[in-house]
């Protein structure tokens, strides 16, 4: 699960209080997910119950500090190390729709994937320009908010590009039977 | 001549362009197409091959007339010029990349970059010194002295661009200037292309990358002649952000 080994791999660079990992949680992933105070303790209840992590002393306002266990260490080397499995994806409401509209009587598939496509346009019109405010030579979070940025256009180009082969597709298979 | 009324430096009104009119192998490559860019915009054009999108170009940059309807560039109706008084509208006007980049082999990247201010008369020193600013914008100033043939596809490509935005052109065409770039490249060449638009010229891109046409304040997408759809009509800047967008999107370009 990311948060817990995002969490977990800060936890490897110093003790932290849990206020703490959070801020640095969304100062160093750009600030595209955020996370709550509660999402935070709860993962970091669990890390300690797993021995991934244990409590080092309180502070007088109650807040707990909490350091990586070498079990821990281990456990965040191999998450390194290892890919991020890339599991089914979940249900694709777009892919759904057109499969569908292909078989629907009374829809036209080509207005369908050309709604989509003015949609996924609009999108990257907005990535791009969030990433035309980033510096040229941005540096820390910026850096991350960029690359975070790239990772949002490139999916959305490649959703612009799927809708674009669905239309050839389809034209090549109904040989000019659409429109 | 029309005289321009409004702020557009192009505008293209119903125009369409046939091959072959009345034969067997006719072939509407563009119909009924209307388009104004303001100085300041940057249209991109989409669609897939055949789609007539660099008709669309050849149209806009008077390299090519429409069978019906007008173009107007810079407040002269094109229709209404001879070739010559055409050719040199464009000269003046407009920057054009080709889409098979049409660099001169005989010359070195410098030269084919001053070629078109020296045939505006601008005297050699100043269009060599243009050029070699153009040719550091898109990041080859140190090409200068090769010939095309000792440049790779993505050097060549670059070179064509700057020699497309020497010199005040004020309507700038683009027909895939980053098809042989890698997507760093592109992107940078997209920066280009936008400062300049942002910097007061009109731009039209032919693109086939939704990601280099999101650059765009508005993109029209073209099927077998037609227009289909364009995203971004309303004024450039304003709309909701998508869900997920990091740090929000509020205000355009400038
Ligand atoms: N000189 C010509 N004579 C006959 N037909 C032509 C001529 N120029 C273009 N066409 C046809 O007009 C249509 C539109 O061509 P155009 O070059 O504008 O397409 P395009 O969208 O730029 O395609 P691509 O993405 O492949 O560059 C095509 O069917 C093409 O074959
Ligand atoms: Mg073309």
């Amino acid at each position: 699960m990311s948060i817990r080994h995002s969490l977990l791999s800060l936890l490897a660079e110093g003790d932290r209080h849990g206020y703490q990992l959070r801020q640095e949680f969304e100062a160093r992933t750009g600030g595209t997910w955020p996370v709550n105070i509660g999402q935070v303790y709860t993962t970091l209840g669990r890390l300690c119950r797993d021995g991934l992590a244990e409590e080092v002393g309180k502070q007088d306002d109650g807040s707990v500090t909490y350091r990586i266990t070498p079990a821990g260490k281990a456990e965040v080397d191999t998450w390194w190390a290892g890919p991020v499995a890339r599991t089914a994806p979940d249900r694709d409401e777009t892919s759904i729709k057109v499969a569908l509209a292909v078989s629907s009587p009374g829809v036209d598939v080509l207005d369908v994937l050309e709604a989509e496509r003015e949609e996924t346009l609009r999108a990257l019109q907005a990535y791009t320009r969030a990433k035309t405010r980033i510096p040229d030579h941005p540096t820390g979070g910026e850096l991350a908010r960029l690359l975070v940025l790239d990772q949002q256009i490139f999916t959305a180009e490649a959703q612009a590009r799927w809708l674009d082969h669905c239309e050839q597709r389809l034209a090549a298979t109904t040989q000019g039977s659409a429109r | 001549m029309t005289e321009q009324t409004t702020g557009d430096l192009l505008r293209m009104t119903d125009a369409g362009r046939v091959h072959h009119a009345g034969t067997p192998t006719e072939v509407h490559a563009l119909r009924s197409f209307s388009l104004a860019v303001a100085p300041g915009e940057l249209v991109a054009v989409m669609g897939p091959s055949g789609s007539g999108k660099s008709t669309v170009l050849h149209l806009a940059g008077g390299l090519d007339v429409p069978t019906s309807g007008e173009v107007v560039l810079d407040g002269v109706s094109l229709g209404g010029l001879s070739v010559r008084k055409r050719a040199a509208l464009r000269r003046r006007a407009v920057g054009y990349v080709f889409q098979d980049l049409n660099l001169v082999p005989a010359l070195t990247a410098v030269e084919n970059v001053m070629l078109p201010r020296e045939l505006d008369g601008v005297p050699t020193a100043a269009a060599r010194a243009e050029a070699l600013a153009a040719l550091a914008e898109v990041d080859v100033a140190d090409l200068g002295d090769r010939f095309p043939e000792e440049l790779s596809g993505g050097q060549q490509q670059r070179v064509a661009i700057a020699r497309a935005l020497v010199g005040p052109r004020r309507l700038v065409l683009a027909d895939e200037p980053t098809g042989a770039l890698d997507s760093l490249a592109g992107e940078a060449v997209m920066k280009v292309l936008r400062a300049r638009v942002d910097a007061g010229a009109a731009g039209l891109l032919v693109t086939h990358d939704a990601q280099h046409a999101a650059w765009a304040d508005r993109v029209v997408r073209l099927r077998d002649g037609f227009v289909v759809g364009t995203t971004g009509e309303v004024v450039h800047g304003v709309g909701e952000a998508p869900a997920g967008v990091v740090g929000g999107v509020a205000g355009g370009y400038r």
